[in-house]
Parts: structure tokens; sequence; C-alpha cells
């Protein structure tokens, strides 16, 4: 088994992308599902936390407020999970339910230290 | 109330409410002091009571010989001076005018105090409990043996390290301060959590003492959501789940102590009053930010007291269970995920993920299996109720496991009967 990063990148910063809090309402009951199915399948490698959307970004010459979005897309969610390789991760990956709202997951496998 | 059952009786509700005043009152370095005087003055009443009659108010009897016999004690007894007059106000020559507070109020804040110390997590959670039997329940070392399925020396080694164990580590026994109590009632709430479980699914046939072991936790309970300082939402939601799962005490065993399933208990020998009083604990609850484990369960136990199944109940179940593994993993709560799901949303779906959930030497998984394959693939099913049969320890899922082996072989061989 490997353990894989699952990071979910959404857009926080941008009016239109925000849902409305029907659609929050709407996604909150899928994505518990995924997540508590993730966990009776006993994948998490810890147990599952939830992270502010709002961050602190630093740089060498300043600290500012997050989320980071130079790029469109900001840090919306994080975990990591195992999997026996990337196949695996990314069918994993594939029933977050967030993509139906225009995330994007990325996985990246650890690497075993030598 | 007859005498012989009299004095029994006076022992398990008056023995823990004067060790608990004299345990506060001495610290637990002389916890044996405490219990010895009790004791003491129980053997007093046996000898008295069967030679002069019961007298009139027993209670205030035992309590009055109770004050003498420590008064006397202390007076003869170098603790008093020793330790005690440190830390009390009256000093050794006024020993006699000490006052030894068995009030109704001085009880509740004594047992309070006392639950909190039993509750340490420096003993381990099976010594608190046994502990907690002991001294706040008034629990013999045979009761709580069979209990636990085991010897009385066992219980009382247990007992006894447990308090050792206490002394070493000088835990005080006081009120918690405002500032500790979330820190500390976590651990109390878990104890009589699984004190309230080791009543309800104890292997032991014996149903009255398991009951008893419900109704003291559930007492011990109440008895923190009396106390402001430790009414709190979590306390009302474990509350709110003991009376849930209460309610369906009568019903979940025949009379000879076996286990009557769910889905076959008589719905009219539910309590309903139980029932009630849970959900008035679980509106409580839901006051306050904190979502615990308690108020996840409390809201399953509150949809199991639904017998009917519809599609409001199980989506609710599922979703409550979802919200339980994210706070926690266990592989129970992984297990009866999975059978929400397939209430909810069929038994193929469930088949799909409870394979994937690979709990290979657990006999619940197998019969969750077995279960969920039934009618689907009754040859499967039957194949997984066998491999729960021989990971089994339990008496009563042995037979269980049995009537549902024997009943698809059963429907198997009338479909196999040449038309």
């Amino acid at each position: 088994m490997n353990e894989f990063l699952i990071a979910i990148h959404r857009d926080l910063k941008s009016k239109d992308a925000s849902p409305s809090p029907e659609q929050m309402q709407a996604s909150i009951k899928p994505f518990q599902e995924w997540i508590g199915k993730l966990i009776a399948e006993d994948r998490l490698v810890s147990p599952y936390r939830r992270w502010d959307g709002v961050g602190r970004v630093v740089k060498k010459s300043a600290v500012t407020d997050g989320p980071y979005a130079e790029i469109k897309e900001s840090l919306g969610g994080l975990f990591v999970v195992r999997a026996k390789d990337y196949d695996e991760a990314v069918e994993i990956a594939k029933g977050c339910p967030i993509l139906e709202w225009g995330a994007t997951v990325e996985v990246r496998m650890a690497l075993v230290s030598a | 109330m007859e005498d012989q059952t009299l004095l029994p009786h006076l022992f398990r509700t008056e023995y823990r409410n004067i060790v608990s005043v004299l345990c506060y009152l001495f610290g637990i370095q002389h916890i044996e002091i405490a219990e010895d005087l009790v004791s003491d003055t129980f053997l007093s009443a046996t000898e008295l009571w069967s030679l002069q009659g019961v007298p009139d108010n027993p209670r205030a009897w035992l309590y009055a010989v109770a004050k003498n016999k420590t008064k006397n004690y202390l007076k003869r007894n170098s603790l008093f001076e020793n330790r005690l007059s440190k830390e009390i106000t009256y000093s050794a020559d006024k020993s006699e005018e000490m006052e030894i507070d068995l009030s109704e109020k001085n009880i509740a804040d004594s047992q309070l105090a006392m639950i909190f110390t039993i509750c340490n997590p420096c003993n381990a959670p099976e010594a608190q409990i046994a502990l907690a039997l002991n001294l706040l329940c008034g629990f013999g070392g045979q009761e709580i043996a069979d209990a636990f399925l085991t010897n009385k020396e066992v219980i009382y080694k247990r007992i006894n390290r447990a308090k050792e164990k206490l002394k070493e580590a000088n835990i005080k026994i006081e009120q918690p301060t405002v500032a500790e109590i979330n820190d500390r009632l976590e651990t109390v709430l878990k104890t009589l959590y699984l004190l309230f479980s080791e009543g309800y699914y104890s292997t032991s046939q014996d149903t009255p003492l398991r009951k008893d072991l419900c109704s003291e936790a559930m007492r011990l309970t109440i008895l923190l959501i009396e106390n402001k300082a430790t009414n709190k939402p979590a306390a009302n939601a474990l509350l709110a789940l003991m009376c849930f799962h209460a309610s369906r005490f009568e019903a979940r065993t025949n009379e000879k102590g076996e286990a009557i399933l769910y889905e076959d208990q008589d719905q009219t020998l539910w309590n309903k009053e139980l029932i009630e009083t849970g959900k008035a604990y679980l509106n409580r609850a839901s006051t306050g930010d904190e979502l615990t484990k308690y108020h996840l369960e409390a809201g399953i136990a509150y949809w199991h007291t639904q017998k009917e199944d519809t599609a409001e109940k199980w989506e609710n179940i599922l979703s409550l269970y979802n919200s339980l593994l994210i706070l926690e993993y266990s592989p129970i709560a992984a297990l009866n995920r999975t059978f929400a799901l397939s209430k909810a949303h069929g038994k193929k779906v469930a088949i799909l993920e409870a394979e994937k959930l690979k709990l290979t030497d657990n006999p619940f998984y197998f019969s969750l299996l077995g279960n969920l394959y039934s009618e689907l693939d009754n040859e499967k099913a039957i194949q997984h109720f066998e491999t729960a049969l021989r990971l089994t320890n339990s008496a009563g899922d042995k037979l269980t496991l049995t009537k549902n082996i024997q009943r698809l072989k059963e429907a198997k061989a009338v479909n196999n009967k040449p038309a």
C-alpha cells in the first residue's frame, strides 16, 4: 500500500464561483457520504479534518491573507489516503462529489523515505 | 419492604452515599478507612436489627451510627491530627463537634467528586468500571465478577490495584473547576458510556443484573446533569442515548435471557416513557456548537425507536453514521454504516462497499455479508454465516447465526423440490 495526497482545488475567490447556500447544503451530504465511505474502508491515513477557507500566504517579502489565489483555484480540502497504486488512488479521487461543482482534485503519491 | 430485602437494598443505596461523603472528607489515601467504617456500620445494623427489630427510620439510624463510628475513630486515631486537621479548620480537641455532613446536597456533591476521581485515566477503562461499580454503585465483588463473567478474586485484585494507582498518583477527590470540566468530563462520560454498554451488551444472561448496570450508569449521568457545572450538551446526549437503548430492554431478551433481534421485537414492550424522556434530553443536548459522538449515537438510537422502515429513517441513520465515522473510525461503525446503506440504497450497492471493508477477523463483518447476500445469493450467504459462526465466541450470536443458516438451507430445500 502507498499513501497518496488528495488535494481538492476549487475557486474560493471569485463571486460567481461561490455556491449558493442551497448548493452548499446539497453538496454536504454527498461529500459526507464519500468521506464516510473512505473512512469505513479504512482508506484515510490520519483522521479526517476540515480546513478553513481563509489561510495566510507567506512569501519572503510579506505575509498576505489567503487563500493563495494567483492561479484561479485554491486549496479547498486535503487528506491522505491509502491505495495500491495511482490507478486505485485516482478511482478514489473520481468519487469526490465536489468535482460536480467544478473542483479539480490533485493526486500525489508519497515517496517512501530511503 | 420486607426485612430480608430491606438491608440489601439499603446497602446498595446507602453504602455508596456514606463512603462517598467520608472519602470526600478524608481524601483518597484513606479510602479503606472510609470503607471499613461503613462496612462496620452495616455489620452493626445486621446484628442489632435482627435482635431489636428495624428502627423507624433505618436510613437515619445508619447515618447516625456511621457518624458516631467515624467520630470515635478520629478521636482514637492520629489520622485526624496528622492529616485532616491541616485541611479541615477544626482542631483535634474539637473533633466531637466535627460535622459529618450526610445531607442530600453533600451526598450528591461527594458522589460527583468521586465520579471524577474514579474516572481518572490513570486507570484502564475496565478498572475504572470495576471501581465505579464498587464505590459509586455499591456492587459487591461477586456481582461485578458476574457482570464481567470472571471470578471474584480477579475483580478484587483489579479494584485494589486501581485504588493503589489513584493513591500513587495522589488524585484528589474534589469538584472539578469550571476550567477543568470540559477536559475531564470527556473521560467521565466515556466510563459511564462503557458502564452502560457493559450492562446492555454483556454476554451475561443474568438479566436483572444487566438492568442494574444500565440503570446505575443512567443514575450517575443524571447526577452530572443535575449539577449546573457538569450539565453539558454531551452529558445530555449520552443520557438520551441511554434512554433510547434502555427503552427496548424488556423487548430484547426472552424469558431464558436469549437475545431477540430488533426486527423480531414486540414493539408494545418498548418503553414509551423512556423514549419521550430521551427525546427531551436530546433536545437539551442540541445547544451550543459541540457535536460529540454521543449526539450522533443518540440520533441513531432515536431513529431506531421508530420501528417502521421509511426512506427518511435510513437516510438519516446513514448520514449519522457517516458523521460518526468522520469523527472517529471504528470497525463497528463502518459495519453499521454499510447496513444502513443497504436499507437506504439497496443490498447490491451495500455489497460492493461491504466487500471493500476487509474486516476479515471480525465475525460481524461476515454476518453482515451473510445478511446482505440473503435472498440475492443464498449459497454465498450461508458461507458467510458459517465463517461468522467460526469466528464468534458469543453464545447468543452463535444461536442467531445457526438459525439463519438453517432458515436459508430450508429455503434451498423447498426451491430444489421437483415440481
